[in-house]
């Protein structure tokens, strides 16, 4: 069993990685786009890449691709651990 | 009777829509093409049905204008009929929506889209069992290769005229009976929404909803206000939230349980994603991929115009012959040669193929990469990579750029992404450099016009980031899987698009071409060149120019097709300096968008918005153009 690493933002985490989305640091509005998307606490996401010079992140999360800000990235909070979705 | 199809972004609704009513809706790889109705006649079984075709959505609840305007269309008009169009490779994904539709309780009937793509994925649909959980008719179908489209229509016409309604799905113990008593509170006042729709609607928040039943039952807020602290209580989270996920955990355990999980076959779509969006290769790819692109417009375009031309001067030049003793005759013909072989010989060629290769690369889903790699650049400009979008479809035609300005969530945003799009020379613009300069001065001189172009964006980007201040909470955007396009979807949306200029651009050339001949026989062109003679002084072009550029915002090739004849029909390259003809073109690129466009941001962001961007377009324009006349006076000898 590995043992959960303590929170981090979802900016922090390398590529490869798998992680557990936790909670949102951001406003309604765009809580509720993430939401859509699947982007769910709970769910589990996979950090696929991300584009060179403060790009955007790909995270593979219920078998879709899914491109998020950094901003937006910074305001994912997720603890890295090696899960898979409900 | 009318049936909508609805469906989240990017599953198929539109290429479903243009199968069945002939090519009418723009669709692409990428969410958030289809930002208008599109409404269409059709047959079903010999009956006349008129079919909507709504924006896509993940949600009714409508955080963004786009998902709005669904909402609020089911929730006035009368539809008799919804198609819920479920992409197949995301079922868990797709049925919050459908869970959200059933609740609507209006008859509804899912077509579970790209079977193929989900079987190559390895996900293999219980069908049968589904339907039977759902209680509505699910269907299988692959809408860009026609395959179940039939059976969609033929059951969802039977449904209609049955007028079995669906049902909703209910909620966990605690939440459904909150909804429901409140439900029970509403009296069938939300009407034409059922109930329990209302009520839901009514926890999650929505204002205009309560406003408007506020007005004939006072006592429902605290009603509401009780149920929304009672799930606050018991769920510990923002009753916003609840039904979301309530929703995504009944799609995912439905979705769960009719998935019959095959083996995933890795093939070279699943590994192109390493080379195009790697952190370096990936922008190799970007530049060679767009390089292809314009070499391959420029090739075809001028392999035609050649010929094409030589044709028409040879004709006009016979016609002439015959009228030598009418001059009037002879003027009017004149122009109305012209006008068609501007369409003919200086348009067609170069849009044709620019039309085809922007399909191709919408259709594989290469855009969405594109706004993936240029996110941090366009930070840059003070935006995200999504309003990459309507930049790209500006080449095409400002005027879907604008309206897919719709798909960013800030206003700001828009604004910005709307002002700076109109900068980017859309295929009307292309005829005239291409036709102008790359057709004189080489394709190079069209290459540096383009990259002029981008620097001048750039830098009105930064001025406006200045003026309106970034907020945008950056990008977010789902990245589709590659598709094969289908070449019936390719050709019918090249060929909706050529159509488009064929019967609205192309009389506009013609009858403009014709004025401007009248104006020449009656000698009244002259007043028009004066008014714009303070511009073409500073430009150092021939006072000519002024009646072209004046109907130039009309249709941008018509100051080409006008440039032509305001020079008296002659080679033009012995009339006018290769400083001239770059001067000429840069102001054409980027001063006022034509009417059309102008039009369109007016309906979109106002009055306001479309005065200033007009204005801010011929100031951009002057400058431009006052630089080509100076670096071209230093480089041209």
């Amino acid at each position: 069993m590995i043992k959960p690493e303590k929170p981090k933002v979802l900016l922090e985490v390398e590529s490869g990685t798998t992680v557990r989305i936790l909670k949102f640091m951001t406003g309604n509005e765009l809580e509720g786009k993430l939401r859509q998307l699947g982007i769910l606490p709970g769910n589990c996401a996979k950090v696929i890449r991300h584009a060179p010079l403060g790009g955007p992140f790909l995270i593979e999360l219920n078998g879709r691709e899914i491109a998020l800000g950094q901003a937006i990235a910074s305001k994912i909070e997720v603890e890295v651990v090696s899960c898979v979705s409900p | 009777m009318r049936f909508a199809l609805i469906g989240q972004p990017n599953c198929g609704k539109s290429t479903l829509f243009n199968q069945v009513a002939g090519y009418k809706a723009e669709t692409g790889n990428f969410s958030g093409t289809s930002v208008t109705f599109t409404a269409s006649k059709v047959r079903v079984m010999g009956q006349v049905v008129e079919l909507v075709d709504l924006p896509g959505t993940y949600t009714l609840a409508g955080t963004n204008p786009a998902e709005r305007e669904v909402f609020d269309y089911l929730a006035s008009h009368s539809v008799d009929a919804i198609i819920n169009v479920v992409d197949a490779s995301h079922l868990a994904q797709g049925l919050e929506l459908t869970l959200e539709l059933l609740e609507l309780e209006r008859p509804t009937v899912v077509a579970l889209n790209m079977i193929d793509e989900a079987r190559r994925l390895g996900i293999v649909i219980d069908g049968a069992h589904l339907q039977e959980r759902l209680d509505a008719p699910v269907l299988p179908m692959i809408a860009s290769r026609g395959r179940g489209v039939k059976e969609v229509f033929t059951t969802t016409l039977r449904v209609a005229q049955q007028q079995k309604n669906a049902r909703r799905i209910p909620f966990g113990t605690e939440v459904d009976e909150t909804v429901v008593h409140l439900a029970g509170q509403l009296d069938g006042e939300a009407d034409p929404l059922p109930a329990t729709t209302a009520a839901i609607k009514l926890i999650e928040g929505d204002r205009k909803l309560e406003g408007q039943l506020k007005i004939i039952r006072p006592e429902l807020t605290s009603q509401i206000e009780q149920a929304r602290n009672f799930l606050r209580s018991r769920h510990g989270q923002d009753p916003v939230w609840v039904f979301g996920g309530e929703r995504h955990a009944r799609a995912s355990e439905i979705a769960q349980a009719y998935i019959l999980q095959g083996e995933h076959r890795l093939t070279w779509r699943d590994r192109l994603d390493d080379v195009l969006l790697h952190p370096v290769l990936g922008y190799v790819a970007l530049i060679s991929i767009l390089f292809l692109f314009f070499q391959f417009v420029y090739r075809f375009g001028s392999l035609l115009e050649v010929p094409l031309i030589n044709f028409f001067d040879h004709l006009n030049a016979q016609m002439q012959g015959q009228l030598a003793n009418s001059a009037f005759l002879a003027y009017v013909l004149t122009g109305v040669i012209q006008g068609i072989s501007g369409g003919v010989a200086i348009v067609l060629p170069y849009l044709t193929p620019f039309l085809l290769g922007l399909g191709l690369l919408e259709d594989i889903g290469y855009l969405p990469r594109v706004a993936f790699l240029m996110d941090a650049l366009m930070h840059r400009l003070g935006l995200h990579g999504k309003a990459i979008v309507p930049f790209i479809l500006g080449y095409g035609c400002n005027v879907p750029a604008i309206m897919s300005t719709r798909i960013l969530e800030e206003k700001r945003d828009r604004y910005v992404a709307a002002a700076l799009s109109t900068l980017v020379p859309c295929a009307a613009r292309l005829a005239v450099v291409f036709g102008l300069v790359a057709f004189y001065l080489g394709p190079n001189m069209a290459l540096l016009i383009y990259l002029l172009n981008l620097f001048v964006i750039a830098l009105t980007a930064r001025v406006l980031t200045r003026v309106l201040p970034e907020a945008s909470p950056g990008l977010i955007l789902e990245m589709p899987v590659y598709r094969m396009p289908t070449f019936r979807t390719l050709s019918s949306k090249t060929w909706f698009r050529i159509r488009e200029f064929i019967v609205e651009a192309w009389p506009v050339l013609i009858a403009g071409s014709v004025v401007l001949a009248l104006l020449n026989y009656f000698d009244i062109s002259k007043y028009f060149n004066y008014l714009l003679t303070p511009l073409s002084w500073v430009l150092g072009l021939p006072n000519q120019v002024g009646v072209p550029l004046i109907f130039g915002i009309l249709r941008k090739e018509l100051s080409l097709i006008m440039l032509h004849q305001a020079l008296g029909g002659v080679e033009l390259k012995d009339v006018l300096t290769s400083t001239q003809m770059m001067t000429f073109s840069v102001f054409v690129v980027f001063y006022i968008p034509c009417l059309a466009t102008l039009l369109v941001i007016r309906k979109e962001l106002g009055n306001k918005a479309m005065a200033a961007i007009a204005g801010m377009t011929v100031v951009i324009a002057t400058m431009a153009a006052f630089l080509a006349r100076i670096l071209g006076s230093i480089f041209f000898k």
